[in-house]
This record gives C-alpha cells, sequence and structure tokens, in this order.
C-alpha cells in the first residue's frame, strides 16, 4: 500500500475547479515531483493535504488513516510537514528557536512544570537544545545557532525550513518549490541536501517544482497538473517527453 | 526634593499602567485583535478582591489570589464565547465585540453592585519608608516590587519556555506555526489567562492606591494603558513595560509642573508626537510586507 493515497481529491472556490478528481500514489521512500503550468492548482493541493483547505470532493491517506477533514495541527501530528513556497520562517527568533518550534510536541513537559522550572523542564530543554543542534549540524546549520533566521542567505533560509519541518517528525515531506530564486549551484546543492534527507532520514517526499533540471535529476516520478487536472503521471523521463505535457508548458506549435 | 516624589509617583502609576499594557499587548501580538474589555477586568478583578474581604471573610491575601485566577478564567471564557467565533471574520467585527464586551462588564457591575463606589481596603501593610524627606509608601514598594519581579519572570517565560516559544512563533506566522504543530487554541487561552491574570494584580494595586472601586474603575487606565502599548509599539513586550512606566511618569510631571487639568491632553499629545516619527511605537517593528 502506498503512504500517501489520494482519492478523487477536489475543491472548488466559487465556481472555479482549483484541483479537480486528482489521485495520487505515493510509495513509502519515493521521491515524487508535482508539476504544472502556473496556476494549476499544485500549491492548492498541498494546503489540502496539510488541512489549511478542506476539500469539496475525494478524501486523502497516510498510511492507510483516513486525515481528510483534520485539523492542520492533527494531520501534522500523524506525520504530514511542509515548507512553503515564499520562504515562512519565524524571522525574528533565531535559527535553533526555529527548530525548537518544530520540536513542540516531542517533548512531555507540561505547562505548569515549565512555569514552576521543576527539574524535568531543565531535562527537557537540554534534550529539546540536542535534538536541535543534530538537525541543524546535518543542515550545516550549527555554526549559526544563533543567528536571527532573517540573517540568513537564502539558501540557508530553505535548508532551515526543511530542518524546521523535519523536526515535526513527519512521514512525508511536502516541499512546495524549494529552489525557487535559487541560481544553479545553490539548486545543484540543494539537489544533493533533498537526496540526503530522503537516505539519511528514510524519507517519503513530495515537492512541487518549476525547475525542471531537479525534477528531472531527483525525482522517480511525477504527476503533472493542468487546470486543476491530472494531465500525466508515471516516471519522470517518460512523463516529461510527453507531447500533451509539452504543450501544457509551451504551447501549441 | 519635588522633583523625586513626582518621579516615584510617576513610576508608581506607570507600573500599573505596565501591566495592564503587557495583557493588551500579548493578547494583540498573539490573537491579532485588540481587546477593549481589557480594562474592565481590572475593575472585575478589585470587586473580586471586595467582595472575597466583605462577604466571604476571606484573608486579603487569599483575596488577591483568588481574585487573579478568577480574572484569568473570566479571560479564558470571554475569548471563548465573544471572540473565538469570530477569530476568521474581519477585525473590525472583534473589535466591536470587544467593545461591547465592555459594556457587559461595566453593566454587571452596575447590576450587581450599584452605582456607588465601594471602599476597598488596601491588601497591602507594609510600613513606609523615608529616604531622607521622601516617603515611599508600602503601596508604592509593593507596586513596584511586584511590577519588576512579574516583568523579569514574563520575559524569561516567554524567551525560555515552550508555550512561551509557541506564543512568539504564533504571533510571528500564525499559518505556520500551525502546521509545525503549534496548537493555536490552547496558546491563544494561555495569552489570555496571563494577560486577564495580570490585569487582576493591576487591579489589586491599583484599589491599593486609591482606595474605592466602582464599575467604572477599569476604564480610564484600560484607554492608558492602551496608549502605553501603542505608545511602546504594540505587540512588543519590552515595548509595553517602557511604554506603561514613561506613560505614567509623563503624566504624573505633568501634573506637577504643568497643569493638572491639562496633564490627560499632554498624555494623548505625547502618544501623538510619537506616532508621527515612529508610526510602529517606540520598540514596535515596522512590518515591510514583500510583494
Amino acid at each position: 500500500m502506498a503512504l500517501l493515497e489520494v482519492k478523487n481529491l477536489g475543491i472548488t472556490f466559487g465556481g472555479l475547479h482549483a484541483v479537480d478528481h486528482l489521485n495520487l500514489q505515493v510509495e513509502q521512500g519515493a521521491l515524487y515531483g508535482l508539476i504544472g503550468p502556473n496556476g494549476a492548482g499544485k500549491t492548492t493541493v498541498f494546503n489540502l493535504l496539510t488541512g489549511v483547505y478542506q476539500p469539496t470532493t475525494g478524501s486523502f491517506f497516510l498510511d492507510g488513516e483516513n486525515l481528510t477533514g483534520k485539523a492542520p495541527i492533527e494531520i501534522n501530528k500523524k506525520g504530514i510537514a511542509r515548507t512553503f513556497q515564499n520562504i515562512r520562517l519565524f524571522q525574528n527568533m533565531s535559527v535553533i528557536e526555529n527548530v525548537k518550534v518544530g520540536l513542540h510536541n516531542s517533548g512531555h513537559c507540561s505547562f505548569l512544570e515549565s512555569v514552576l522550572r521543576l527539574p524535568r523542564y531543565f531535562k527537557e530543554e537540554a534534550a529539546l537544545d540536542e535534538k536541535a543542534m543534530e538537525l541543524l549540524a546535518v543542515f550545516g546549520l550549527d555554526g549559526e545557532r544563533d543567528y536571527l533566521a532573517s540573517g540568513l542567505p537564502y539558501g540557508k533560509q530553505r535548508k532551515l525550513e526543511i530542518a524546521r519541518a523535519l523536526a515535526t517528525k513527519p512521514k512525508l515531506l511536502l516541499l512546495d518549490e524549494p529552489a525557487a530564486g535559487m541560481n544553479p549551484g545553490e539548486t545543484a546543492e540543494l539537489m544533493d541536501t533533498i537526496r540526503f534527507v530522503r537516505e539519511h532520514f528514510g524519507m517519503t517526499i513530495l515537492l512541487i517544482e518549476h525547475d525542471m533540471k531537479l525534477v528531472a535529476g531527483i525525482c522517480e516520478q511525477v504527476c503533472v497538473l493542468n487546470f486543476g487536472q491530472e494531465l500525466a503521471h508515471g516516471q519522470t523521463s517518460q512523463v516529461l517527453a510527453n507531447p500533451e505535457v509539452i504543450t501544457a508548458y509551451l504551447g501549441e506549435e | 526634593m519635588e522633583f523625586f516624589e513626582q518621579l516615584l509617583n510617576g513610576l508608581n502609576r506607570g507600573s500599573i499602567y505596565a501591566l495592564i499594557a503587557l495583557g493588551y499587548t500579548m493578547v494583540y501580538g498573539i490573537a491579532k485583535m485588540l481587546n477593549f474589555a481589557h480594562g474592565d477586568v481590572i475593575m472585575v478583578g478589585a470587586y473580586t478582591l471586595s467582595v472575597s474581604a466583605s462577604l466571604l471573610g476571606i484573608s486579603p491575601y487569599l483575596g488577591v489570589l483568588l481574585s487573579i485566577v478568577f480574572c484569568a478564567v473570566l479571560g479564558v471564557v470571554l475569548e471563548k464565547i465573544a471572540y473565538k467565533p469570530l477569530r476568521n471574520s474581519s477585525p473590525l467585527a472583534v473589535l466591536i465585540t470587544a467593545i461591547g464586551v465592555s459594556y457587559f462588564l461595566q453593566s454587571l457591575a452596575l447590576l450587581l453592585f450599584g452605582s456607588q463606589q465601594q471602599k476597598v481596603a488596601s491588601v497591602i501593610n507594609i510600613p513606609s519608608i523615608y529616604l531622607g524627606s521622601i516617603e515611599l509608601t508600602g503601596e508604592s514598594i509593593a507596586t513596584l516590587g511586584v511590577t519588576i519581579v512579574i516583568m523579569v519572570s514574563l520575559t524569561l517565560f516567554i524567551k525560555k519556555t515552550k508555550t512561551g516559544r509557541a506564543m512568539l512563533a504564533l504571533s510571528e506566522d500564525r499559518g505556520a506555526a500551525q502546521l509545525m504543530g503549534i496548537n493555536v487554541n490552547r496558546t491563544i487561552s494561555i495569552t489570555f489567562a496571563i494577560g486577564s491574570g495580570l490585569a487582576a494584580v493591576a487591579g489589586v494595586l491599583f484599589v491599593s492606591s486609591y482606595g474605592f472601586v466602582g464599575p467604572y474603575t477599569g476604564s480610564l487606565p484600560g484607554i492608558k494603558a492602551f496608549v502605553a502599548a501603542v505608545l511602546g509599539g504594540i505587540g512588543s513586550i519590552p515595548g509595553a513595560m517602557l511604554g506603561g512606566v514613561l506613560l505614567g511618569v509623563i503624566e504624573s510631571f505633568s501634573q506637577a509642573y504643568i497643569s493638572t487639568q491639562l496633564s490627560d491632553a499632554i498624555v494623548f499629545g505625547v502618544l501623538i508626537l510619537v506616532l508621527l516619527v515612529r508610526p510602529a511605537g517606540l520598540l514596535g517593528r515596522k512590518k515591510i510586507e514583500k510583494v
């Protein structure tokens, strides 16, 4: 059974079918690409899968569990985490604090215990610090732990966002245009990072991307959306050679 | 000499404003709303103290505790009933609701206790200290001491605990915080509880200095504290502290050296001047929206 199963998922805004009867199957450990022209509904799919929007039709399952209609926080606890197209770090918090926000649900210290500063509070804070530093080290950000997130260079902000998402211990990681605004050098580095995340954490990754070099380079499978509907899906090289897909991207000859 | 007396006086009053302003600013930062009923929580706190002493015969210190707990619960309940259902509607609807809640609390107090102001015995029995010829009253000592302790512990709480971190994250980006597993409802409830608890403390300190409580006791300090929060930069916790203390001192000096009648006008004039130069307040962050 696939880790993520999307069945007939759809959402309508007024009369617009932003996503229309979408079906997806993402296997455990896969690196799956979701591509399509601007306005095809890719980010909307992410918003549906994280509970930000409630679907008008269909359902989706993670590990066989139906998560349709659940609130974002519950979906996050069940194991879906994401990054954003326009980076949404907590800009005025430090690098390590950003990751510790992601670790919010991994501690068990109660509100009262932390207010009263009982021993468990100190133990837990130390454990959170350690976990956060481990994650930062993986992304080569441990040297910048006390910098403000807004002070990091762009490429590192992207990495920090991935680290923060991983801190919530997801089974499935959604990356929304991770290479947006990156130069070819940074993109190449990002491709290594994504591959590394998959291997190191055994992560299943679904990503939205416009950079075809990145998609062709790391995704085994892709699904192409156009006007909210699936245009094609399958192995990346085959899909990208599909004349219909080329037409959707580049127009007719 | 008079200068120092007025300075102390101003710090005393400013501390109370700061405590109230903290509630305004925290709620604004985290729930993104102006809770105009916040001032009236002071009045509820003061009445709770007065009722617990006169009717129930509870000892004053226990009365203070009861008042803090009662107001914290009240804050959480008000948020759940009045503000939470409007969380995704227009800010104007929430603002008007908050004004409605304010009138509701005032009218309820009017109904229960009548329009007559009641005498409240001070809960503070610390003897005055004399520094040369300057008298530092027990109330002043308690007010300044309590305020400093609260400010330090609140700052530590926000900086060092998980809940504090969740509050900061929520105030920066509610959507992203939610997707990182932060429970928005719980965090907002805690914010209201803390803010209203602080208002109760301010209420107790206020009536201890002033001696009376009436249905409208909270409204003027509430407005002044709102001004203090805006002056310091609404949403900023150090801003509320600075704004409150500054406002108290300015008010006290203008009463002493310029004019008693004009002091409120001067206070609001300072606000206008500061906002002209620094629209985000003294310690407020300028928000630059990237498009």
